[in-house]
C-alpha cells in the first residue's frame, strides 16, 4: 500500500517530469506532446516504486526489464530516467539534436541503458515476450524478475502486436506485464474512428490474458494493479491504463491534434505556468 | 582443374557425385552449435522440418520455441531473447523471413546489433513447383543493404554446417541463405572456411586465367562445370571463385582475380540487381574496373517448374554461364 506521503512524492515527481517534457519539446521544436504527458504518472510509479532497478548500476543483471514499444513517447522515458538519476537533468535539453544520446526515437546504441530501440510500432511486446521466455529458460537465474512492456492503444492496429499476445498466452508467461496506454487517440484521430479497438479488455481476455483496467492517473489504483499483476501466475497480465492524452495541461487534454506536435513557445509558457501552479497545489493539499 | 588448396571433393565431376540439400548442413550444424554453447536457442515459424530445425528441437526441446505462422513475431521474439544473452537462430522460408519481416529485423536486430541469425531456407528459383510466390530471389539484396548485418550464402551442405557453427560463435546479426534442393557436395571437411573469405575453387591447368567467374550458392557447381567445359572445348582458361560471404565481401580476392583476368562473370540464383553481382561491381568500379557479365534472374518473378527447367529458363545454367564468359572475353 502506498502511504499518503509516498503518493504526494509521486505526484510531485510526475509534475516535475511533465514540466521537463514541455521544456524538452519546446527546445527540440518537434516531437510528441500528448502521449508523454498522459504517461507521466505511469512512468513515475514504475521508476519510483515498482521497478527493480538501480540508476547507479544501469546494467545490473538482476534488474527488471522495461520495454517501451511505442517509442515516440520517449520524452517521458528520458525525463523520468533523468529525474531518477540515470543522467543529469540538463541533458534533457539535447533531445532530438545532433550527437545527442536522446534520439528522436529511442536507440540503444546511443543510450545503452535502454533495453531496446523502438519507433516502428507493434514490435515491443514480442521482444518483451522473448525476454521473458529467455529468462524462464534460465530458471530466472534464481532471480524474481519481471518484464514490463509499455505499449499504446493505436499500435494494437499492428498485426505483430497480436502475434505476440497469442504467443505469450500460449507460453503462459507469468513474469510479463503489459501496460496499454488507453488514451483513445492516434495520429489521424480518435481510435474508435480510425480503427475501433473496443471491447479492448474482452479482446485480451479472449486471447487468454489476465486483464486489469485502471485509471492511469491514480497512483493508489496503479499500485494495486501492479501488485495484482505480479501475483497472477497462470497467465500473462495486461494492465489497460485509461489515461488522458495531454494530461496536466487543460488546453492539450483529450485533443488528438497534440499527438505528434510540440508546443510553441507561448503554449509552452502557458503549460509550464499551469503545471507549476498544480505543483504548488500538490504541496499545499498534502500539508 | 580443381584448386588443390581448396581440397574439394575429388568426385566432383562424377555424374553420381553425392547430392545433399544445403539446408541439411544447417540442421546438423545447429545441433552441434547447441552442444557447444548452451545459449544457442532456436525459433521456427511452423516450418521446423522443412528448414531442418527439427534436429535441434528433438535434441534440445527446452531451447526451442514454436512461434506459429508469424514471421514478424519470430524475429522480434528472437531479438528479446538475444537481449537476455541468448544466441537465437530463427528459420523460415527466405520469402517470409526476411521477406515479410524486414523492418522488424532492421529495427529490433540490426539497429540493436543483437546476435540473431536469420536463416532463410528455400531461397532461389530452385524451390521449383511451389512457384514464384515462394521463390526468394531478392533476399540477398534486401539484407545486404542493412547496416550491422552479415550475409552468408553457402555452396553446399558441408559449407552450410561450417557457416552455422561459425555464426553461432559471432556476436553479430547475420542472414544465412539456404537452398531446398539436393546440391552436389563440392567441399570436404578439409576445405578452408572463414566468414568474410572467398575461395578460388577452380584454376586453369596451366597459366593465368582469361576470365574469372565469381559465384555463390549452389550455382558454384555449375560455374565449375562451365569452367571445365570451356577449357576443354574452347581452350578458354577460367578461374572460379566461391564467395560464400556476400557481406562483408572479400574485396581483396575479388580485386586479385580481376587483376589476373581483366574480365569477370558473376553467377547467383538471385536478381542481378542488388545481389552478388552488384556487390562485386561495387568493389571493382572502385578498385580495378573491368568488364563484368551478370548471370542471374533479370528483373523477373519465378514460376512453377522443376529446378533444372527454371535454372535454364532464367539463364543461370551451364550454357548461360559459358555464354557470359565468352561475352566477357570479347569485351576485354
Amino acid at each position: 500500500m502506498l502511504t499518503d506521503t509516498k503518493i504526494k512524492n509521486l505526484e510531485t515527481v510526475a509534475n516535475n517530469i511533465r514540466e521537463s517534457i514541455i521544456e524538452m519539446l519546446v527546445e527540440a521544436g518537434s516531437g510528441h506532446t500528448a502521449g508523454p504527458l498522459g504517461m507521466a504518472d505511469i512512468f513515475t510509479i514504475l521508476f519510483f516504486d515498482v521497478l527493480k532497478h538501480d540508476p547507479q548500476i544501469p546494467d545490473w543483471p538482476e534488474r527488471d526489464r522495461l520495454v517501451l514499444s511505442n517509442g515516440h513517447i520517449c520524452p517521458v522515458y528520458y525525463a523520468t530516467m533523468a529525474h531518477a538519476g540515470y543522467f543529469p537533468l540538463e541533458e534533457l535539453q539535447t533531445l532530438r539534436k545532433f550527437g545527442s544520446r536522446l534520439q528522436g526515437h529511442p536507440h540503444r546504441e546511443f543510450m545503452p541503458w535502454l533495453e531496446t530501440s523502438s519507433g516502428p510500432l507493434g514490435a515491443g511486446l514480442s521482444q518483451a515476450v522473448g525476454m521473458a521466455i529467455a529468462d524462464r529458460m534460465d530458471g530466472g537465474n534464481g532471480v524474481d524478475r519481471f518484464v514490463y512492456c509499455l505499449m499504446s492503444d493505436g499500435e494494437l492496429d499492428e498485426g505483430n502486436s497480436w502475434e505476440a499476445i497469442m504467443l505469450a498466452a500460449k507460453e503462459k508467461i507469468h513474469n510479463l506485464i503489459a501496460i496499454v496506454d488507453r488514451n483513445n487517440i492516434q495520429i489521424d484521430g480518435y481510435t474508435e474512428d480510425i480503427m475501433p479497438l473496443d471491447d479492448l479488455a474482452e479482446k485480451w481476455r479472449a486471447f487468454n490474458w489476465h486483464v486489469i483496467e485502471v485509471d492511469g492517473h491514480d497512483f493508489r489504483a496503479l499500485s494495486q494493479a501492479f501488485n495484482q499483476a505480479k501475483a497472477i501466475f497462470e497467465k500473462p497480465t495486461v494492465i489497460i491504463a485509461h489515461t488522458i492524452p495531454g494530461k496536466g495541461v487543460k488546453e492539450f487534454e483529450r485533443d488528438f491534434h497534440w499527438h505528434g506536435k510540440p508546443p510553441s513557445l507561448d503554449e509552452a509558457k502557458m503549460a509550464l505556468h499551469e503545471l507549476r501552479t498544480l505543483g504548488g497545489k500538490i504541496q499545499s493539499e498534502h500539508q | 582443374m580443381l584448386n588443390p588448396h581448396s581440397k574439394l571433393n575429388p568426385k566432383l565431376f562424377n555424374p553420381d557425385v553425392e547430392q545433399v540439400p544445403i539446408r541439411k548442413g544447417f540442421g546438423e550444424g545447429l545441433v552441434k552449435a547447441g552442444e557447444v554453447d548452451a545459449n544457442v536457442v532456436a525459433l521456427c515459424a511452423d516450418l521446423t522440418e522443412s528448414t531442418q530445425m527439427h534436429l535441434f528441437k528433438e535434441k534440445f526441446p527446452e531451447r526451442f520455441v514454436e512461434i506459429g505462422v508469424a514471421e514478424q513475431n519470430l524475429v522480434t521474439v528472437a531479438s528479446g531473447m538475444a537481449a537476455m544473452g541468448k544466441i537465437p537462430f530463427v528459420s523460415s522460408y527466405a520469402m517470409f523471413s526476411p521477406g515479410r519481416n524486414w523492418e522488424q529485423i532492421r529495427t529490433t536486430i540490426a539497429y540493436n546489433d543483437r546476435p540473431v541469425k536469420i536463416v532463410g531456407s528455400h531461397a532461389g528459383v530452385s524451390v521449383g513447383p511451389d512457384g514464384g510466390t515462394h521463390q526468394a530471389i531478392e533476399d540477398m539484396a534486401i539484407m545486404r543493404v542493412m547496416p550491422n548485418m552479415m550475409v552468408i550464402s553457402p555452396c553446399d551442405a558441408i559449407e552450410a554446417r561450417k557457416a552455422t557453427l561459425a555464426l553461432a560463435k559471432l556476436a553479430k546479426p547475420a542472414y544465412l541463405r539456404l537452398a531446398r534442393e539436393k546440391t552436389p557436395v563440392m567441399t570436404t571437411e578439409e576445405t578452408p572456411f572463414e566468414i568474410g573469405k572467398g575461395q578460388t575453387v577452380y584454376i586453369p591447368d596451366t597459366g593465368l586465367a582469361q576470365v574469372g567467374i565469381i559465384a555463390t550458392g549452389a550455382l558454384v557447381y555449375k560455374a565449375i562445370i562451365a569452367a571445365k567445359e570451356l577449357e576443354k572445348e574452347e581452350g578458354i582458361k577460367v578461374a572460379v571463385v566461391n564467395i560464400s560471404t556476400i557481406k562483408p565481401i572479400d574485396a581483396e580476392l575479388i580485386e586479385a582475380i580481376a587483376r589476373e583476368t581483366r574480365a569477370i562473370v558473376t553467377v547467383e540464383e538471385h536478381q542481378i540487381a542488388g545481389g552478388l553481382g552488384s556487390a562485386v561491381a561495387e568493389v571493382l568500379v572502385q578498385k580495378y574496373p573491368v568488364p563484368i557479365e551478370f548471370v542471374g534472374v533479370k528483373d523477373k518473378f519465378g514460376q512453377s517448374g522443376t529446378p533444372e527447367e527454371l535454372i535454364e529458363y532464367y539463364g543461370m545454367g551451364v550454357k548461360s554461364i559459358k555464354a557470359a564468359v565468352e561475352k566477357a572475353l570479347r569485351r576485354k
